[in-house]
């Protein structure tokens, strides 16, 4: 069990300055973000594009911030668990909590701040009859492990790169590969496209163009995949496995059944110190909501300084908090 | 055409159709326009191109310049992607769109 005073979800740039605030109250953090690196957004998405609005600089790459930031905030030592999505949280009786991982990892922290940014990006799941209650049935929406599908007669759906990709790999293991697209071309890789088509052509695969996963079928397990072409007649395809890869879409994940005030995939905070409906949760930058709100790296800088006001007394319960600017006073590591 | 409006049709989830008057000297995305006018568009990516939730149908063959690759790349994994399926927070509000028809989708 990982120990720390508060336990801060999502290392983007938000999450990074909410260690230095409250390192400045002696309040040691944890950061757990799902990606394998820090960073958020910025560095996963657009590292090398300028941003434009941080105070002080007027122009300065999303990567470069990041760096600056965790240099900010080395003398306060912060701890992380990156590449593990959060999963649960518990409240002890001492009134801290303890949050799981969907690795097993247990934090105990006695304020939990959540900046998770726009949540974490999970597999799209398309609105096809049936296709929830095969899930783990055969249904999957990611191939963890390529040699499940041995000997398989394995149904694909969709048509960017990974279903390109997985397609050509599993046409030399599963006893039967159909690759179903909505489309009649693909826009993403054209040298993957190019070989899907010549699997098919040289009849190595099945590809069904123009056409649309309608339904799924079985018996405990799946059995046959409903497919409706451009004429919009549903045709049935025997199936063990069938793979929808729609791409990943940002969500709130498990985080939203924490019992939190939810608006339009949005944690309601209260701006006098952005804390939520659940005592010692807070909720700060691009994941909360509140009359006026602006997904800024800056608000959530601002929203971050007030947290750890009211996060002190979460942490130090029995002392009274005294404002101090760090030009009077320096940064004391610790 | 006065003072840079333009008017386009939009109808929504439910099937509801209203016209909108625009202008277009603002600067600002189709999707940015949708949000402004309290449709129910969830923007959860701020207009990077990243969820898809701002997806809608262009009707009537209108002609709008080319989705870009980050554009096209998400539209090819969508499930319920038409051929006139395009990310609203990827189409600028200019006096081009004048009398456009979408169809609000929105996320799965």
């Amino acid at each position: 069990m990982i120990n720390t005073d508060i336990c801060i979800i999502g290392a983007g740039p938000v999450g990074l300055f909410a260690v230095f605030e409250t390192g400045l109250l002696k309040m040691r953090c944890h950061l757990i973000d799902a990606l394998p690196q820090v960073g958020g957004q910025l560095s996963e998405i657009y590292p090398h594009k300028p941003i434009y609005d941080i105070p002080g600089y007027p122009t300065i790459k999303a990567q470069e911030l990041i760096d600056n930031q965790m240099e900010q905030i080395a003398p306060f030592h912060p701890t992380f668990t990156l590449g593990e999505r959060v999963e649960s949280l518990r409240k002890l009786e001492d009134d801290s909590f303890v949050l799981t991982s969907n690795e097993g990892t247990e934090i105990n922290a006695k304020a939990i701040v959540i900046a998770g940014g726009l949540g974490s990006f999970e597999p799209r799941k398309p609105a096809v009859i049936g296709l929830e209650e095969f899930e783990g049935k055969g249904v999957s929406y990611m191939v963890k492990n390529p040699e499940v599908y041995r000997d398989q007669r394995v149904v694909l759906a969709g048509g960017g790169d990974s279903a390109l990709d997985w397609t050509i790999f599993l046409a030399d293991i599963a006893k039967e590969v159909t690759l179903i697209h909505r489309s009649d071309s693909f826009r993403g890789a054209p040298d993957s496209a190019e070989k899907v088509f010549n699997l098919a052509s040289q009849g190595r695969i099945r590809l069904l163009l123009q056409s649309n996963l309608n339904s799924v079928h079985g018996n405990g397990r799946i059995n046959k995949i409903g497919v409706i072409d451009k004429s919009k007649v549903e045709t049935f395809i025997e199936a063990d496995s069938l793979i929808p890869l729609f791409g990943l879409s940002p969500k709130l994940g498990p985080i939203a059944d924490w019992g939190l005030n939810i608006d339009k995939s949005a944690i309601e905070v209260n701006t006098f110190d952005y804390s939520t409906n659940v005592d010692g949760i807070f909720a700060i930058g691009d994941i909360n909501t509140y009359p006026g709100k602006l997904k800024l790296i800056l608000c959530g800088y601002h929203e971050a300084a007030l947290m750890a006001q009211s996060a002190f007394k979460y942490v130090y319960p029995d002392q009274k908090l005294s404002f101090k600017y760090t030009t009077v006073n320096g940064i004391t590591e610790f | 055409m006065e003072n840079d409006l333009i008017n386009i049709t939009v109808e929504d989830q439910e099937g509801n159709v209203r016209d909108l008057e625009i202008p277009t000297d603002i600067s600002l995305s189709l999707m940015e326009v949708l949000k402004a006018s309290e449709y129910d568009i969830l923007a959860t990516c701020g207009g990077m191109a990243l969820c898809a939730t701002c997806h809608v149908q262009v009707l009537d063959d209108f002609e709008l310049p080319e989705p870009s690759d980050d554009e096209a790349d998400m539209l090819d994994t969508l499930h319920n992607a038409q051929p006139d399926s395009r990310l609203s927070c990827q189409i600028r509000v200019t006096p081009e769109l004048e009398g456009m028809r979408i169809k609000i989708i929105g996320a799965e």
